[in-house]
């Protein structure tokens, strides 16, 4: 079984975000977050090492992880693609995103591709609605205006191992007329 | 009223690099911090009276006077006192805040320290949702540089004013911008709203007087500040005056996020700003200010002013300014089963008629919209909204109902049609 543990300068962090708040348990937001960025995920094992790690009963921690749909409970892609499909995103074609990389990879939503490469998920609002239809990769970067070339360009360059580009958000002004 | 045509961006100008801390200073940042701090007149009592005759209004939804909030706080006892700054932005439709993180942080930052210096507060917790995580980055890039110049921290700007900040990480949970859930997350617990009273200034994070205010709200801080109370209620509508950020999404030209005064008229900002819908088409229904403001049809917008007299007159609400236009081909019975299906997703189960009535209203819109309602699921829907509205801790319940209720109102030769196809028809 794997063993999780923070080492000695992870541990010296969290003292400092310890000390940002009034007490301990205030941390277990942040610290599930830097497990997460370590392990890929908090299942059960990670959110004990959390737990000890904060003095805290591990049922509560549970019940934080459990909480928040971002905390990965279990193993997931190493890219998680996360299609919006909420209000502005639904009315400006992302569920024919959402479907066109279903295809693409050949799963559903809530699901990861046999060799682990990706997971798909249906979300709620990112807001991000004026550049519908929109994703996020892996609680990262996000992906505006996506149509089926845009979808197969990102795809090749996850494939790729790399992360697609920041995309400024468009500053907008009327067009004087 | 001056003409939008000539207005220029406040809270987003178009100046390069605004977001770097040097060009910030360059074009006046952190003088008003530096006023309030330095001038013997600028009290806290008169920095809270100044934005109370403001009458800025909460950008967050409830669209509540700032300074008046400000006031409710208790006087100093000596024991600690917080802001935390509401950056969860999860409403649907909702887009606006990020444009701060990424364009003018500091103009943010010195907001939240003028309003930190009127209400004596020791630390500003900066809640911001998790999927933000690029703009987290930004947002802790501008505070870290703030500290390094001696804005944040002890003895600000050589004054005795000592003030702490800090970004707090959401994790995917819409209720948690609702203001008691947010001080529960950032307690390290599940995001479960508390029942009022106590009010936060009462009995806020860790027990203590706390104020809780949006993003762009406290953004507004340091223009009124620097220009007075009467400069910022002569910007845009009476009742609810200042410079508005407009997220505009759904079926126009160009959407985004636009800076204006308020009141615009909503077919201005479709047609001149936007660019008009897309492919000349008729608009069937606007959403003023986010999922849970009722949609408005859209032959029922000439006049129709984004604030919030002329909002509640025409029958909806001014929300976050979130705007969501839809053509004439949206699929209302569609858009509502996917609107009702985001806040029973959300819905954080504490009370009964929220955490059922939601499940109800999207299994019963579900039903209609796969065409096997019948007519009387109508006013089943309607019956839910009335078990929902006004029963709960929150109000993300009522923000559940009203979409419902409102669209089944002003679209129900829709619904009706959907449910007259059905095979269960009895009217
Ligand atoms: C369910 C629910 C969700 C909310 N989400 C947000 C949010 O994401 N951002 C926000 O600023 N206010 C949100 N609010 C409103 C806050 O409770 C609060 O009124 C606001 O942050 C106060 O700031 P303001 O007075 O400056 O607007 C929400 C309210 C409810 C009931
Ligand atoms: S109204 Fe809904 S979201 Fe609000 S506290 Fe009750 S169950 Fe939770
Ligand atoms: S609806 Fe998709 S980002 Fe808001």
């Amino acid at each position: 079984m794997e063993k999780f543990e923070f080492n000695k300068a992870e541990r010296d962090h969290i003292e400092k975000i310890i000390a940002r708040y009034p007490d301990s348990q205030s941390a277990v937001m942040p610290v599930l977050w830097m497990a997460q960025e370590k392990f890929g995920h908090v299942e059960p094992d990670v959110q004990k090492l959390v737990a000890k790690t904060l003095d805290l009963p591990e049922a509560h921690v549970y019940g934080v992880a459990s909480f928040y749909t971002q905390y990965y409970k279990e193993k997931m892609g190493k890219y998680v693609l996360d299609v919006c499909t909420c209000l502005s995103c639904q009315v400006c074609g992302g569920y024919d995103m959402l479907h066109y990389i279903e295809e693409k990879l050949g799963i559903k939503a809530g699901e990861t591709t046999e060799d682990g490469m990706f997971s798909i998920q249906s979300v709620e609002c990112l807001g991000a609605c004026g550049y519908a239809p929109m994703m996020q990769i892996t609680n990262d970067i996000y992906v505006n205006h996506l149509d089926k070339a845009k979808v197969d360009k990102v795809i090749e360059t996850l494939k790729q191992g790399k992360m697609p580009e920041f995309e400024p958000i468009p500053m907008r002004v009327a067009e004087k007329s | 009223m001056q003409d939008w045509r000539t207005y220029e961006p406040l809270l987003i100008p178009s100046i390069k690099d605004l977001h770097k801390i040097d060009v910030y200073e360059k074009n006046g940042g952190y003088q008003q911090l530096k006023k309030v701090l330095s001038d013997k007149e600028q009290t806290p009592e008169a920095v809270t009276n100044t934005v109370k005759n403001a009458n800025l209004r909460g950008r967050g939804g409830a669209g509540f006077n700032a300074g008046l909030k400000w006031s409710f706080m208790p006087k100093p006892d000596g024991g600690p006192r917080y802001i935390a700054a509401n950056g969860d932005e999860s409403e649907p439709g909702t887009f606006k805040d990020r444009m701060i993180f990424e364009y003018n942080p500091h103009l943010f930052i010195e907001g939240a320290l003028i309003a930190a210096y009127a209400m004596s507060i020791d630390a500003v917790y900066v809640y911001i949702r998790g999927e933000y995580r690029s703009w987290i980055t930004m947002m802790q890039k501008a505070i870290d540089d703030a500290y390094a110049k001696g804005y944040i921290g002890k003895g600000i700007m050589g004054s005795k004013m000592n003030c702490e900040m800090y970004v707090h990480m959401g994790a995917g949970a819409y209720i948690c911008g609702e203001e008691s859930s947010l001080m529960e997350s950032l307690e390290g617990k599940r995001g479960y709203p508390r029942v009022k009273p106590p009010f936060p200034a009462q009995k806020g994070l860790w027990g203590r007087p706390t104020t809780i205010n949006n993003i762009e709200t406290l953004a507004n801080v340091p223009l009124i500040i620097k220009n007075g109370s009467e400069w910022f209620t002569s910007i845009g509508a009476k009742g609810h005056p200042g410079p508005v950020l407009y997220g505009i999404s759904g079926h126009v030209n160009r959407p985004g996020v636009y800076e204006y005064p308020s009141g615009m008229l909503i077919t201005e900002l479709i047609n001149d700003v936007c660019g008009g819908v897309r492919g000349g088409k008729k608009i069937k229904a606007v959403i003023p200010g986010g999922s849970s403001t009722p949609p408005l049809r859209g032959d029922s917008l000439d006049g129709v002013r984004m604030d919030a007299d002329s909002l509640r007159d025409a029958g909806s609400m001014m929300g976050t300014a979130g705007m969501v236009i839809l053509d004439e081909d949206t699929d209302m019975v569609d858009l509502v089963w996917r609107i009702s299906h985001f806040y029973h997703h959300e819905s954080c189960g504490q009370c009964t008629p929220c955490r059922d009535g939601t499940g109800w209203l999207e299994k019963t819109l579900l039903k209609i919209k796969n065409g096997e309602g019948e007519i009387r699921d109508l006013e089943l829907l309607l019956d839910i909204c009335f078990q929902m509205e006004g029963r709960t801790i929150c109000a993300l319940a009522d923000a559940a109902a009203w979409p419902v209720r409102y669209s089944v109102a002003r679209f129900r030769d829709e619904f009706e049609a959907r449910c007259k196809k059905s095979i269960y028809a009895v009217a």
